[in-house]
């Protein structure tokens, strides 16, 4: 019964409710808007990134990741292949000695980034394989090369063509070659697609002259949360003298931190928006308290408690929000899920700096549920604050007084 | 004959402070069960406080007023809403109802707050709607009833819980005289028949002639207290 005359009270005022219910559910759009993009986004790079070439954690030598040279890189012992396996969630070791070539074919001569994999646990790890375009994947005792679809077109080469390399080996050494392409593979991110060349791990070794060394070992881990606990459990054991470990936070600290400026600011506007809105329903719950006097002192008088009738308005009040909420939530998850599914091409100086970070520029979104949720907890503490002012009321009310006037 | 209200030496002065309004200067009134009682008096005579004294929502600032002995001044702000619930009926001037329940709704919710079964509460809720003439109208809300019709419900929502009276602060003022003849007639039915106690105020004088017994105030206190031969 309570909460037959609470819903029927929500309706009483149909053009009172359907407003207040448009504000909020305009605010829950907006706000789940403003958060779905930026999560969308960040965590789509972030992806990107992690998927598609660092992974989510990283074993290096000791000042490898500041100085980028090969002379810091690493021979993986068994020991240290044995330890980092032996850790929960890390289900393969992915080496790669990687580091910068000049790429010459004809006249044209190109910088470029010229990494030895392991071509199986690559692919595992990547699906490297799949971004084949043209020609074939490698094979381990393969003397060739992959090379990526923008450096290829700006060479106008074509597979079976053979590309020099050149550059500085380890300990300094000259390092020297010409590798046919074998395969030509894209990336969906810009730099990566503008400077990759792939070649097998021994391959490149010898290249380097750099013989059983790598320069980078990829923890090949299965999503985030494990990556979390397997990094945060190998970083006790790991010896630190020798060895550093990136997660992928560190290896990104640049959109991370972009992540984080980007939330602070759309949370300083989502306050401000809500804000807004918490006055306007406030405004409505005062209205509301002062017509409903008589009423709610007639019903104290017949004998309904206090309590009873604060509860009924409470629940008024919290209905009224979660009304709006729930159609904002509603519609908001249907926009954002069809953006996912169809995703919304970036153009212009938006796509340039899109390009800057390394990704696609398209418009992701994130249907994460705790988005969703945040809004709805929102509005119910809002309204369930607001709805502090008729309790109040109640509370204090004389039923004698309240009919008199 | 059982004395259910007792008001013994009542005071009621507004603004004790600043400018002190004697509202009621001394009154005392006994009511037994099944009286059938008009207030009376010029306007601003101390009736409304009277009845608001009685029915537990003002405190008195001197004197004690006693329901069937006990005196309601010792209960505390939630107990006195509970013995409103249990023991008195209400029917105020206009605005009694629910305005979101259908009259059957706000007769039945009174037993709902008093935790009556669906069965007890559906069959009285018939029984005291047919007695007050609106057995077609149980499913109306208030705004879709006459004021008349309204009052009406009043008064079946007044006898709901099974109160020991029920007190009307002119339940007729803002009636017209068929609908102020139409209550009073269902008033005085239920007195007659079922026995329930009424003490209303009231200006009209269609509706004093209808008491049984007529109290008058002037400037609070009590200067006539009369049986009247020709009342219904
Ligand atoms: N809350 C209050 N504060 C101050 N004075 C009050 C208050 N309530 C009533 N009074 C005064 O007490 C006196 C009695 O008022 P009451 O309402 O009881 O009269 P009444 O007989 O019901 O009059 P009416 O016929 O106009 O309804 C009046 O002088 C009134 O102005
Ligand atoms: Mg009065």
């Amino acid at each position: 019964m309570i909460l037959k005359i609470a819903w029927r009270n929500v309706w009483r005022n149909k053009r009172r409710t359907l407003i207040t219910a448009a504000a909020i559910f305009f605010a829950v759009l907006f706000s789940v808007v403003a958060e779905s993009f930026n999560r969308g986004i960040f965590d789509g790079m972030i992806d990107n990134t992690v998927r598609f070439y660092s992974g989510y954690g990283q074993v290096l030598k000791k000042g490898y990741w500041e100085e980028r040279t090969l002379d810091k890189s690493f021979e993986l012992s068994d020991s240290l292949s044995q330890q980092l396996l032996s850790i929960d969630g890390v289900d393969q070791l992915v080496p790669r000695l990687e580091s910068f070539a000049l790429a010459s074919y004809g006249k044209i001569t190109k910088s470029s980034m010229l990494v030895g994999i392991d071509p199986s646990k690559e692919n595992q790890l990547t699906g490297l394989s799949k971004r084949v375009v043209k020609g074939a994947y490698l094979k381990a005792d393969d003397q060739a090369i992959l090379i990526s679809e923008g450096l290829a077109n700006k060479f106008k080469l074509d597979i079976q063509d053979t590309l020099v390399l050149i550059s500085q080996g380890y300990h300094g050494v000259n390092a020297a070659g010409k590798y046919p392409v074998k395969g030509i593979v894209s990336f969906g991110s810009p730099e990566l697609n503008a400077t990759m060349v792939f070649l097998p791990l021994a391959t490149a070794q010898w290249f380097y002259g750099a013989e059983g060394l790598l320069s980078t070992l990829v923890l090949d881990i299965e999503n985030k949360s494990t990556a979390e606990r397997a990094v945060a459990e190998l970083k006790k054991t790991l010896n630190a003298d020798d060895y550093e470990l990136k997660d992928w936070k560190q290896m990104m600290p640049e959109i991370i931190e972009m992540k984080a400026l980007k939330e602070s600011s759309n949370k300083i506007m989502l306050l401000v928006l809500y804000l807004i809105v918490s006055f306007g329903i406030f405004g409505v719950i005062v209205m509301m308290t002062k017509e409903r006097q008589y009423e709610f002192a007639v019903l104290l008088s017949i004998g309904m408690q206090r309590r009873t009738l604060s509860m009924i308005t409470w629940l008024e009040t919290v209905l009224l929000g979660v009304f709006g909420a729930l159609i904002g939530i509603v519609a908001s998850y249907a926009m954002m899920y069809y953006i996912l599914l169809n995703p919304i091409k970036v153009t212009g100086d938006m796509a340039v700096a899109y390009e800057k970070f390394g990704i696609e520029p398209i418009l992701l979104t994130s249907v994460d549920l705790d988005i969703f949720a945040n809004q709805a907890i929102t509005v119910f503490v809002i309204t369930s604050l607001i709805a502090l002012y008729p309790l109040n009321k109640i509370w204090k009310m004389k039923p004698v007084d309240a009919m008199r006037s | 004959m059982k004395e259910v209200i007792k008001v013994q030496a009542i005071k009621k002065t507004y603004n004790a402070e600043s400018i002190p309004v004697h509202a009621l200067r001394g009154v005392d009134l006994s009511i037994q069960q099944g009286e059938f009682t008009a207030l009376v008096g010029p306007s601003g005579s101390g009736k409304t406080t009277l009845l608001n004294i009685i029915g537990g929502l003002d405190a008195a600032t001197e004197g004690s007023v006693l329901i069937d002995q006990q005196n309601i001044s010792q209960l505390t702000d939630s107990q006195l809403i509970d013995f409103r619930k249990e023991h008195i009926g209400f029917v105020f001037q206009a605005y009694n109802l629910i305005p979101v329940l259908t009259a059957k709704e706000n007769v039945e919710f009174v037993m709902l707050l008093q935790g009556k079964s669906q069965a007890e509460r559906d069959a009285r809720v018939k029984d005291l709607l047919g007695a007050v003439g609106l057995s077609e109208q149980i499913d109306r809300r208030p705004n879709q009833l006459s004021g008349g019709q309204q009052q009406r419900v009043a008064v079946a929502r007044a006898l709901a819980s099974k109160p020991k009276f029920v007190l009307a602060d002119e339940p007729t003022a803002n009636l017209d005289s068929k609908s102020t003849a139409d209550l009073l007639d269902i008033m005085a039915k239920l007195n007659r028949e079922e026995n329930i106690t009424f003490l209303f105020s009231t200006h009209d004088q269609r509706v004093i002639d209808r008491a049984q017994r007529i109290v008058t105030l002037e400037d609070g206190a009590i200067i006539s207290d009369e049986q009247n031969a020709i009342g219904s």
